[in-house]
């Protein structure tokens, strides 16, 4: 398994070591090892079930099992988000009113938005209404938090499945073209550009693109705001500046994780062999390095989605895109709660479920993860 | 250590760092005007009597730039001491007692990872009271997580050790084994991971600001001035950009020495014999 940096955002979840977990099956609430001694007769008719399945469909179970972990986690770390907010100091009716606020005004404002009641109940109903997409009122505009989601996601993934789009195929090509020309002038230019390009700020490159290409040549529109009358082509305009910042921030991570990627398969024995035997350079890539390289590849493109998912954040607030992730940002300076909590939740569970696909794709591609001893 | 054998681009990195400190610890010196003085019109150009010219307030950007180092670096560095000190302790704990206590703070690193760093952020600072302290502990917490995940790998890797063992044997206690065994050991690769968490608390911080979380105004930061200057990009005025090449540059120079630090520990085992 390739180290990913401590720079990506991602979690680098490595799917052997997890396979192999005892608590990935647990947390998941699938009895892998059901215990004998609780209940025998229930634990063992599902045990041999289960055990059944995982034997004849390994990779079924297996996939069925990481959904499982998804979810559970997804559980955990809502519990975390509304949990953890309760647990930590601050409140926002002192906080709204300011210091000199009188116990009887503090004391409404906490009742209007139902800060008096234990906050386990406040957990559930909260939960119960994120699962049905209902999530509650903001605060500060008091409009549905529901709504405004439910618009401004669809603006943020639009946004980033064009980056999506455009970085992916340039990062796997120019991570290639550095192997082929492996420790030689165009692999050392591209090593120095990507090293300089990881420590780039988001926000620096967008304000650069700006002043370049909207505000010197004037070729490009900032701010980039979309709205619903637009045409699509009108959208892809105007979006171009904020792809193309979000492409350049991905870009230089994905390829020096491609590159490594496939530099690790490139050096192997087989690939040593099949020089040796005297291959086509086109033969030895598309028969033996190709079908070993496509797994480690296809996650490292999961894990630069998920942070693409993140990286949105800050290119939405410098091209003032209304999506998710400026809508969080003026949520959090007003301190307007459920706006807060909602979009933390969105972002985490697009943020679990990549690196989940980024888990599963690397079951598939690489068989050997299907068996772990 | 030879002096020769360290590449250039390692020296560009050093000599990088070394300006950034030198502003950050004799800025009062250095700098032509006060940090929070207004000295002339809004957003004048550079050149003449201010050197990068003014900002949206009438400052002069160029002192702001040199006070922005000391507020910049001081937090960034402040978060990083205390993560790596953090997450090094208790992966440490965890590698060496083993068992539950190694499950439950894996296991909760886990579930700490499971939500992006900013998104994370953002959540926990909508709640805190903005003070320095605080943003320091919020982006050490955070960051610790991945310092936890490496020193664990690591740690493990010696406490199988023959002379771990050998101390065991000998009656040690735990404290004895982290830190006159394992430390010791594992410093080195360790020190690499430090640099590269330090320029990620830059990045981490200047964006942190650049949203309005992060160090407040009127205090100068190099985040915070590009969110004070931004409105003027649309005017041709390139204030918000200067810094935010100050960031990227500190970063691309933090990068340029961690690189050479983990080549060096990659390819000579125990490299650290003649450091």
């Amino acid at each position: 398994m390739m180290e990913s940096g401590p720079l990506t955002g991602p979690v680098p979840t490595d799917g052997t070591a997890d396979a192999t977990h005892p608590r990935s099956a647990e947390l998941s609430g699938v009895p892998a090892k059901p215990n004998p001694a609780a209940n025998p007769a229930n634990s063992e008719i599902g045990g041999t079930l289960w055990r059944r399945f995982t034997f004849r469909r390994p990779l079924a179970a297996l996939i069925l099992q990481r959904l499982g972990l998804s979810v559970g986690l997804l559980f955990a770390v809502s519990l975390m988000i509304f949990g953890g907010i309760e647990a930590l100091p601050g409140d926002f009716a002192t906080t709204y009113l300011g210091q000199s606020a009188t116990p009887q005004a503090v004391e409404n404002i906490r009742k209007d938005l139902g800060l008096d009641k234990p906050w386990t109940e406040r957990y559930l109903s909260w939960l119960g209404g994120a699962v049905q997409g209902d999530f509650g009122t903001s605060w500060a505009s008091k409009n549905s938090v529901g709504e405004q989601i439910s618009r401004r996601l669809g603006n943020s993934l639009f946004l980033a499945f064009f980056a999506a789009l455009v970085s992916v195929p340039l990062a796997v090509g120019l991570g290639m073209l550095a192997v082929q020309f492996r420790n030689r002038l165009p692999d050392k230019i591209i090593n120095v550009v990507s090293l300089a390009a990881i420590s780039l700020p988001e926000f620096f490159v967008g304000y650069l693109l700006i002043m370049f290409f909207a505000v010197q040549y004037g070729i490009a529109t900032f701010p980039a705001t979309v709205y619903d009358s637009m045409s699509v082509t009108e959208r892809l305009s105007a979006i171009a500046l904020p792809v193309a910042t979000l492409v350049l921030v991905v870009l230089a991570h994905m390829m020096r994780m491609t590159r490594a990627a496939i530099l690790n398969v490139m050096s192997s024995a087989y690939v040593e062999t099949a020089e040796l035997k005297g291959l086509s350079m086109f033969r030895i890539i598309a028969r033996h390095a190709a079908p070993n390289a496509v797994a480690p590849v296809i996650n490292v493109i999961a894990l630069n989605l998920a942070y693409l998912v993140v990286g949105v954040v800050v290119v939405e607030v410098v091209f003032v895109y209304p999506g998710m992730g400026q809508y969080m940002v003026d949520a959090v300076t007003v301190r307007d709660m459920p706006v807060v909590q909602a979009c933390g939740l969105i972002f985490a569970a697009f943020y679990i479920f990549l690196n989940m696909a980024a888990d599963i794709l690397a079951i598939i591609a690489n068989p050997r993860l299907r068996h772990p001893r | 250590m030879n002096l020769r054998s360290i590449p250039f681009s390692a020296w560009i990195g050093i000599a990088g760092i070394a300006i950034a400190i030198f502003c950050a610890v004799f800025a009062p010196v250095i700098a032509p005007f006060g940090e929070r003085d207004v000295v002339g019109d809004i957003w004048l150009p550079a050149g003449g009597d201010f050197l990068l010219g003014t900002d949206n307030l009438g400052r002069d950007l160029l002192s702001r730039l040199i006070y922005g180092a000391r507020t910049t670096i001081m937090v960034a560095l402040a978060a990083t001491v205390l993560s790596f000190s953090l997450g090094m302790l208790l992966s440490f704990t965890a590698a060496v007692v083993g068992g539950f206590t190694d499950q439950l703070f894996s296991r909760f690193n886990d579930l700490m990872m499971a939500i992006p760093t900013l998104i994370f952020a953002l959540v926990v600072l909508a709640v805190l009271p903005q003070h320095l302290w605080i943003l320091i502990l919020v982006m050490a917490v955070l960051d610790s997580t991945r310092v936890f995940r490496i020193g664990r790998a690591v740690a493990l890797d010696v406490a199988v050790m023959e002379f771990v063992e050998a101390a065991r044997l000998r009656g040690e206690g735990s404290l004895w084994i982290i830190f006159r065994e394992i430390l010791p050991n594992t410093l080195s690769p360790l020190l690499a991971e430090c640099g590269l968490r330090f320029a990620f608390s830059i990045l981490f911080l200047s964006t942190l600001s650049f949203l309005g979380l992060g160090i407040q105004p009127p205090a100068a930061d190099w985040g915070g001035m590009v969110k004070d200057n931004k409105d003027g990009i649309i005017f041709g005025i390139s204030a918000a950009l200067i810094p935010g090449a100050a960031i990227a540059t500190l970063a691309i120079c933090v990068n340029l020495v961690v690189d050479w630090l983990m080549k060096r520990t990659s390819s000579l085992k125990g490299g650290r014999g003649d450091a």
